[in-house]
């Protein structure tokens, strides 16, 4: 507020240091506490890589001993030391690996990461402003997510170990210390990592919305943002108002574990000893969770979805059919978003009207997804279409949105939901249409951007190799779920040897796990692409590789802090032009014709 | 990645479309928006727990007291008071964000001193209420024996009272005034509530604060505005309008 650096003082700094043209900023302005809104994108998009790498080896150890269990991997002694004594994972330790693996993909990688990097890149570049709103809050944006990372990342060295209660952390198993070894020191630092990220969150997401609303240059009203914008737009609208709530529970949480109090508390007994707790509720942090963690399904998917628009009307060289629709639909899924947590908690126990009720609201989400399916289906249809990694990557999100969000109708009946709630149906159901699918979007948004953040290609073998392995590779690990799920194989179980009717999917479990570490491997091809093609990769030669219209490529190919050599370019046209009246593509910067057509 | 910032161009300070407001106010808005959804889970979980059960203290017992007037029964007198100058608070910040509108930077100064003024004012008010409830004495019947306490967030003295029969049966004078421990989340809620209700105002002073100081160094004058003092002052409001909720919720029903 009072301190922030504000555009008009950054004009003044700019003005009286217009003489020094070759002006060059050191190291730790350049690269650490950078306010550049593409180097704090860098920032984001790299710590996010590093955490998306842990959270994905988790899975990959887990799967080990769901896939074999008789086994014992000495190799994992020499990572985990005591957690995996004789090379065999500790049941404890498998449980902190489920909640760490869960907490960091969903809050570290597809939260911060996804936004974080896409909102502060293309916000900027495609609405025309020099920078960020408040570049100052950006940066503490960033700062404080990196703090975050820090205390989470700490937690995994603590003598107890990380947080094991699952990502949606119920009390009473986080509020006791005494409940588990993940319930103490790993618990605390969970919380005030989580409460740190909100932190992170809000003014991260206080200048998304600023920007795009006040810094659109002229002639880029609203209905001409690129659908990109809007994605981004809705998701921290959604972040601004649902993680408070989270926030609220935390601090109660905190509260209850170090202060003696009873909000998520009620008439406990722990190892024979009766707790003088009373009164409290746990459902209660449940509502307060799942009022955040329902909407952030979609904070994760609609810059997910925003990418995909975008890159499948580019690389279809046709206009997105329904522009409005798209929007609307946005908007519609930002409202229902809201009004829907409860579907979390059907079997908790609810009044079955509320129940009823929610089952409605949950099922009306079909509407708007369905929209923006069929939006995109027809764009891609009869399209002069260009299979570049980014566009397959777009396709492979489309096409995990469908397959796991037509589970998601079945799951939002409570009547059925009793039955599929918790088995590997819902694991198979969430990790389709909101954790691989968003990855999707978010591989392909870098693939296609990544020539405007460094100004070189990423190597094109590599990533269909990666595209290829990681769709078939998404489908093989995730289809054979829905059976399991439907036979009752609950979730969070660290051994099902012991039960008879789970035991025909022993050989489909190892199939899965084995599966699994192909794809996490095939991942690290991309982190190589990733990284080797930031310094060696391809130079770009054209600052419009991909024959775009948005604004972002009218900067130079490495365009400095400010974006625009010169005047900031004005708009005529909304960002669709393609494949119109006889030309390729017509850049929103150019004048409409005399006798142009409109759309 | 050469990235040498663009020099001698024109930065794009936004426009103030849709809205009609700068995007410094924008973003207040957003914020104060997002501040309400976390006071509004915090009184909302308060209001599930305290209609679950099936006792609650009386407001008009717990809070009697007024400083210096000893065990006098002063029902919400205290309180009353502090609501008074919190929303006076409110006054005089309206009155400085009218001068900063007219330039006027005595007329500034003047009514941001009120301003932080009452904020602290209000501030010692509730750490009084505080002391004065922990260090409370209350005898309660617990498990049988008798025991002494204060309103923590852990200890709720303010339970329906013993029966004089009862009373006797233990061999007390009947007069004494017993209760039996009332339910738990009474404390947890008030204090963690009006706590970081109280946060909020302490985070507004050092604020008004900020902004004095900047207003003394004649920031706003260069500037030509002081569109940063309407900025707090909307924060300002804000924690007033938070209060008038907590006083609702904890003292008047």
């Amino acid at each position: 507020m009072s301190t922030a650096i504000t555009l008009q003082e950054s004009q003044a700094h700019a003005g009286a240091h217009a003489a020094h043209a070759h002006h060059h900023e050191p190291f730790i302005t350049k690269y650490i506490f950078s306010q550049d809104h593409k180097m704090i994108s860098k920032q984001f998009v790299i710590t996010g890589i590093i955490w998306a790498i842990i959270g994905g080896f988790f899975s990959v150890v887990f799967r080990l001993q769901l896939g074999f269990p008789e086994s014992t991997f000495p190799w994992l002694e020499d990572i985990f030391g005591h957690w995996a004594a004789g090379g065999k994972l500790h049941p404890e330790f498998y449980y902190a690996l489920v909640t760490m693996h869960g907490t960091v993909l969903v809050f570290f990688v597809l939260t911060a990461g996804l936004s974080g990097t896409f909102a502060n890149f293309l916000i900027p570049l495609q609405i025309g402003a020099r920078d960020m709103a408040s570049p100052m809050l950006n940066m503490l944006s960033y700062w404080f997510f990196f703090l975050a990372s820090v205390i989470m990342l700490s937690s995994l060295f603590v003598q107890t170990g990380p947080a094991s209660g699952g990502w949606t952390v119920y009390p009473p198993l986080s509020a006791l210390g005494e409940a588990s070894e993940g319930s103490k020191t790993g618990m605390d630092l969970w919380l005030i990592s989580m409460a740190t990220f909100i932190i992170s969150s809000l003014l991260g997401g206080l200048n998304y919305i600023t920007t795009i609303l006040n810094m659109r240059t002229k002639g880029m009203s609203m209905t001409r943002m690129p659908l990109t914008i809007w994605g981004l737009f809705f998701t921290a609208v959604l972040g601004v108002l649902a993680f408070p709530v989270l926030f609220s529970g935390v601090i109660l949480l905190i509260f209850d574990r170090n202060l003696g109090t009873s909000f998520f508390l009620s008439d406990i007994v722990v190892a024979g000893k009766i707790l003088p707790n009373e009164g409290g509720s746990a459902i209660l942090f449940q509502h307060l969770f799942w009022f955040l963690g329902h909407p952030e399904v979609y904070i994760i998917l609609l810059p997910a979805m925003g990418i995909a628009s975008e890159i499948i009307s580019v690389n279809s060289r046709k206009p997105i059919f329904g522009y409005m629709a798209m929007v609307g639909s946005l908007f519609a899924i930002c409202i229902l978003a809201f009004l829907v947590w409860a579907h979390h908690m059907f079997v908790t126990g609810m009044n079955p009207f509320a129940g009823a009720v929610f089952v409605l609201l949950t099922l009306l989400i079909a509407v708007p997804s369905s929209i923006k399916v069929f939006n995109w289906l027809t764009t891609l249809w009869r399209g002069n279409i260009r299979f570049t990694p980014a566009m397959l990557f777009a396709i492979g999100f489309v096409s995990l949105f469908i397959s796991g969000g037509l589970t998601g109708i079945y799951l939002g009946n409570s009547s059925l939901d009793i039955h599929l709630h918790d088995t590997y149906f819902n694991i198979a159901h969430f990790h389709l249409v909101m954790g691989v699918a968003s990855f999707f979007g978010m591989f392909a948004g870098l693939y296609h951007w990544f020539p405007k953040m460094f100004g070189r290609y990423m190597n094109n073998t590599l990533a269909y190799v990666h595209f290829w392995i990681t769709l078939v590779g998404a489908y093989l690990i995730f289809w054979p779920m829905h059976y399991e799920g439907l036979a009752g194989m609950p979730r969070r179980y660290y051994d099902f040897a012991n039960w008879e009717s789970f035991k025909m999917f022993g050989g489909l479990n190892e199939f899965i796990s084995v599966v699994a570490i192909i794809v996490f491997i095939t991942q690290l091809l991309f982190v190589v692409n990733f990284f080797y093609s930031m310094f060696k990769g391809r130079k770009v030669t054209s600052t419009n590789p991909w024959g775009a219209t948005t604004l972002e490529w009218t900067t130079p190919i490495n365009p400095g802090h400010g974006n625009w050599e010169g005047e900031i370019p004005e708009v005529h046209r909304w960002p669709y032009d393609y494949s119109k009246d006889g030309r390729d593509y017509i850049p929103q910067t150019e004048a409409v014709g005399e006798n142009e057509s409109v759309h | 990645m050469s990235t040498t910032t663009v020099q001698g161009t024109k930065w794009w300070a936004g426009g103030k479309s849709p809205f009609n407001a700068t995007y410094g106010k924008v973003m207040m808005w957003y914020f104060l928006m997002s501040d309400a959804f976390t006071f509004g889970a915090f009184l909302i979980s308060y209001g599930t727990i305290r209609f679950s059960v099936n006792f609650w203290p009386d407001p008009n017992q717990v809070f009697n007291a007024f400083p210096g007037f000893g065990h006098q029964d002063l029902p919400l007198s205290f309180v009353s008071l502090m609501t008074f100058i919190l929303i006076f608070s409110s006054v005089t910040m309206v009155l400085a964000v009218h001068q900063g509108r007219h330039m006027n930077r005595k007329g500034v100064e003047k009514y941001m001193i009120l301003t932080i003024l009452g904020g602290i004012a209000f501030l010692s008010c509730q750490a009084w209420e505080w002391t004065h409830l922990i260090t409370g004495e209350h005898k309660v019947l617990v498990n049988g024996a008798l025991e002494t306490w204060g309103t923590t967030v852990s200890k709720n003295p303010w339970g329906p009272a013993v029966p004089h029969e009862q009373l006797s049966a233990l061999g007390l004078a009947a007069s004494e005034h017993v209760t039996t421990p009332g339910p738990v989340a009474f404390g947890g809620y008030f204090f963690g509530i009006t706590g970081f209700h109280g946060f909020h105002v302490f985070t507004g002073v050092l604020v008004n604060t900020i902004m004095l100081i900047k207003t003394r160094l004649g920031h706003f004058d260069q500037r030509g505005h002081y569109e940063m003092i309407e900025k707090a002052g909307l924060y300002w409001h804000f924690v007033d309008l938070v209060w008038v909720f907590v006083f609702l919720c904890f003292y008047l029903i």
